[in-house]
Formats: structure tokens, sequence, C-alpha cells
């Protein structure tokens, strides 16, 4: 029995990702398998360890505010799945 | 003879001697790709007449001049198809700009050829998370080529490409590079730019090649690396030669060997092969001894806190509007997020998703992701410790040869520990190389075992020294 508990369909919601029920059950019980050896990390004593989001230091990277040559109107479009005026188009929103 | 069999070195040779031009070239990689790509499946597609056309006006006095290069399919190329081994990409996606990495190529003459199955997203160790295909081991067709970048190691070693690129999160170059039986060499962080490379872990992923020798290693990542202002996490540092520290030897190179990489987990003939390239350095004259990296144990869990944490929120730029699958059940825009990215992505991907999503939920943050990034520094400065005392970190690159397809499938736990020696160098950013160290019998098989370098961070020079020196030896 796992010490974790996942409340898989409200995670799936959050990644906007729908599940059936055999895949919510599936996968939540593969999800818990993977929690339980995430507790290898209470092992260690991480107490006042500062954290580390990249390996190596590089911090703060601006560049010139100067304008350079961009993507096209027509590159940007070039893939959508559906493209009308020019613009993306989306499924209506507005009630 | 198919010049296929011969070396980046040897090619250049020819070519610039006119021996051979590099439309010769192109054509008789292309004719061992339809001979035997049939049965590896490593290339998803390659574009003959669009490498010719490269070919015509390739300039063979370019260090690369005239050399084709097989892509992994997540690498983009203006023109080219680039599925992250995906169906959200499979279907109508061509890329609309090239990856710095590829300009970088072209630069110094090679040409771009063909596009190589992978992992899903690159999520993965045997690339039978691939939606569009299964690919082969060329030393066992029935067993796994390793992953994510299986599709570029099986490529190289099954003769079908002259060397190929890889993009390596966790291990994706070196350890299908082991399972293979060829050269797979993941640059330090921030030495090759990652613009163009369409993200997994952007914390982590490098793009490093795969070739049949060391020699052909150091030729091709001479001219990845550099900086790239379109690339916030690369290095302005300088490039050395690497080359030219190939042939030098290694008599009294200090080789650490972790104690906590020796484990029960090891297979026995793996170590027993390790432990016979370990000799064969010592012979070279390498002072080998033992260290220690206390938290390698934390390695494997921290990862998968990471870089599902980091994929998660990646992977929300597929959303079926701007590129990629998009659903044609969905009535509101909710629903066509939803039903677009659950039709698009496969099981791997979304299990990672979800993990991800969990980790950086609200109340479950402090809990997984802030403690893996703890640990992420213990890891980092485990290796800072071992670096005060060596010069280079020796070890096998994965616990176990090939696996028969299908055999890990539905135990992604055990999947993932398997990835227990590549995962470090990735937490703390170092370059790191495998090389092949032999075969095992097994099962009725002959199978590569692969031996890991590492050092410390932009410290590539030596990591090709001391692989070199091993190669030759």
């Amino acid at each position: 029995m796992s010490a974790h508990t996942i409340d898989i369909h409200r995670v799936a919601k959050l990644a906007r990702l729908e599940l059936t029920e055999e895949e919510a059950v599936h996968y939540g019980a593969q999800l818990l398998r993977v929690l339980d050896h995430m507790d290898t990390l209470a092992k260690f004593d991480l107490a006042g360890v500062e954290p580390t989001s990249h390996a190596l230091p590089v911090y703060d990277v601006v560049r010139p505010d100067e304008a350079h040559p961009g993507f096209t109107q027509a590159q940007a479009l070039s893939n959508a799945p559906k493209a009308v005026l020019d613009q993306f188009q989306i499924p209506k929103v507005i009630e | 003879m198919s010049l296929i069999t011969l070396s980046l070195t040897e090619l250049r040779q020819k070519l610039t001697s006119k021996e051979i031009s590099p439309a010769d070239l192109v054509r008789d990689v292309a004719s061992a790709i339809e001979a035997r790509n049939p049965q590896l499946g490593a290339y998803l597609t390659w574009d003959l007449d669009a490498a010719l056309k490269e070919a015509e006006s390739a300039d063979v006095t370019q260090p690369l001049g005239g050399l084709p290069i097989a892509i992994k399919d997540n690498i983009n190329v203006e023109g080219q198809p680039c599925t992250c081994g995906s169906k959200i990409l499979a279907e109508n996606y061509t890329a609309p700009y090239t990856a710095t990495a590829i300009t970088h190529l072209r630069k110094a003459g090679a040409i771009p050829f063909g596009r190589l199955n992978m992992d899903e997203f690159a999520m993965g160790s045997s690339t039978e998370n691939s939606a569009l295909g299964i690919t082969r081991n060329p030393a066992a067709l029935d067993r796994i080529p390793g992953g994510s970048s299986g599709g570029s190691a099986s490529s190289v070693a099954g003769g079908i490409a002259l060397a190929a690129l890889g993009s390596d999160t966790g291990g994706s170059i070196r350890q299908p590079a082991a399972l293979c039986g060829c050269v797979g060499m993941k640059p330090t962080y921030g030495r090759v730019s990652r613009f163009g490379l369409i993200a997994f872990a952007s914390s982590l992923d490098q793009i490093g090649p795969l070739t049949r020798s060391v020699a052909d290693s150091a030729l091709i990542t001479n001219h990845l690396c550099g900086f790239d202002p379109r690339d916030s996490t690369s290095l302005n540092e300088s490039v050395p030669d690497f080359t030219a520290f190939l042939g030098r030897d290694i008599k009294g190179l200090r080789i650490g060997l972790p104690k906590e990489y020796f484990i029960d987990g090891l297979h026995p003939e793996v170590e027993a092969a390790v432990r016979q390239g370990i000799a064969k350095l010592e012979a070279l004259g390498a002072h080998i001894e033992e260290i220690s990296l206390p938290h390698t144990e934390a390695g494997v869990a921290t990862y998968y806190v990471l870089a599902p944490a980091e994929a998660s929120a990646n992977l929300a730029r597929f959303d079926g509007v701007r590129y990629g699958h998009r659903s044609a059940a969905a009535s509101d825009l909710m629903e066509h997020y939803v039903k677009s990215r659950s039709e698009g992505f496969g099981p791997e991907v979304k299990r990672r998703i979800l993990l991800g999503t969990y980790v950086l939920s609200s109340g479950y943050y402090d809990a997984y992701y802030l403690q893996a990034q703890k640990a992420r520094t213990l890891i980092k400065d485990d290796f800072d410790k071992a670096f005060e005392k060596v010069d280079v970190i020796v070890s096998p690159t994965s616990p176990t040869p090939a696996h028969k397809l299908g055999d890990l499938t539905d135990d992604p736990l055990q999947a993932y520990l398997e990835d227990v020696f590549t995962i470090p160098a990735n937490l703390a950013g170092l370059p790191a190389i495998s090389v092949p160290c032999g075969t095992i019998a097994h099962e009725g098989a002959n199978l590569p075992v692969g031996l890991q370098f590492i050092t410390k961070a932009l410290d590539e020079s030596t990591l090709f020294q001391a692989a070199h020196a091993f190669e030759v030896g």
C-alpha cells in the first residue's frame, strides 16, 4: 500500500488531458509506484541545502534592446491546423 | 567497397582529393538506407533530392565539407518534418526554421540528411515509445536499440549513417550508443545551442553526436559547439579544437571509479566487461582509484521529479492551435485543448505530463519539486568534490545489455531505474561519452557494452583524450 495519494482525475484536468476510466486506473497505479520511489529522497538530509535549477551558473541573461528580423506572419501560420484572415482559428469562446 | 564503412577523416581525404564527390557519398548512404532501413527502422524519412541539392554546392575544403549527417527527429531543419516520434507532430508539421546546431554543421560543410526515430518527445530508453514505428538493435534485431536516440544509434552502428545527431536529457545519447555499439557524446550543458531542439526538459537537454569512433565524435563536436544569443543558457566560452587531444597518452591521468556505480543491479557480465576496460586504462598508464559519489542513489528520483516537471510545462505548447494535431471532435475551446492533446500524445508522454503536473501542483511543490532541486545540489557537489581528486570518472553506461523488444514496456519504474548511471551527468551539467567496451554473450546474442567517461564541466578535451586512448589502446 502506497503512502502517497494521487487524484488522477484532478491532475489530468490540470494537464488538459482526458483519461478513460481504464487509463486512470492504470496510470494512477504506475504513478504511485514512481512516487513511492521518490521517497528515496527522504533518506538524505536536505534541510538547509540550496536548490539548483540550472547546473551551470548563467544568470540574468539580457541582450541589447535592438530590433532583429523575426518570424514572419506567413512562417508563424505555416503549420496552423486552421487559419483564417491571416490568424490562428480556435473554436468560438463567446456565448 | 561501400563508402559508408569509412571514417569521416578517410572520407574527407577522398572528398578533398576529388576521388569522390559529395553526391556520390549521399547516394551511397541512400542506397544503404534503402537496403537496410526496412529491417532496422532507424530512419523515419529521408529526402534524397534535398540532400543531393545541398551536395551540389557543398564546399569540400570545409572541415565537414560534403559529409551527410543524420538527424534525430526532434531537431528542426527548415522544410523538413520534425515529428519527435509523436502523432501530434506527424500529421502536418514542417519545420519553419533551422536549429542553430544544424546551422553550425552546415557552416562546416555538412549536409543534414535523414530523420531518425526516437522515443516520443525523447521520453524513454528504448525507442519503443515512438508512435511512428519500431527501431531495432543492429547487434540483435529482436532487441531494443536503447533510447531515446535509438534511431541515431541504430543507424550509425547498423552502417546506414556515417554519423548522427541525438539529444541527451538523462542518457538519451550515451545509453543507445552503449546498447548498439557506437560512440555517443553529450557535451557540457550550454556548449551546444538548444535553439531549434524541441524541448523536453530545458535544464537538462543537450545535443550531441553519435559516431563510429571517438575521432569522428571530436570532429563533429568541434562544429556543434559555440555561443548562441538565441539560447539564454548557451555558454559564451571558447571552443578548443577537440581533435588536437586525440592520440595523446593517458599516463598519470587520474581516473575515479565511483563505488556507488558498481552495485547489485549491475549485470555481472556487463560488470566483467567494464572491469576489463578499466584494466586496459590502467595498462595504458592511468592511475585508477575508487571514489565516492554518495548521493548517486538520489539521482533517479531527482531526475524523475525535475524532468517531468519541466516537460509538463514545455509540452503545454501543444494545444492544437499553432501547430500539431487538432481534434475534429471538439465543440468548445477547453474541449479543443483536451481532445487535441489526448488524441495526439502517447502513453509515456501522458504519464510524464501527469507526473510533472502533479509534482508542480499546489500542495505538492515543496514536497517533491523543491526537494528534488535540493538533491540536485548534493549530486552536483558530489562531482565537484570528486573532480578535486580525479580528472575523469569512469563507469558502465547502462547496468544491463539491450533488452528484448517489449520486455519493459509496462514497467515504467524499472525502465527509469536503468538510467541510474547516465542521469547524474545531466543533473550536474557535465560532459560524458560512451565508448564501446566489447560485447557479451547473452541469451544467444553478442550484445555491446558501453564504458562511460565523465569529466568536469567544459573539459571535453580530457574526455576525448581519455576516450580515444581507450578506443585505440
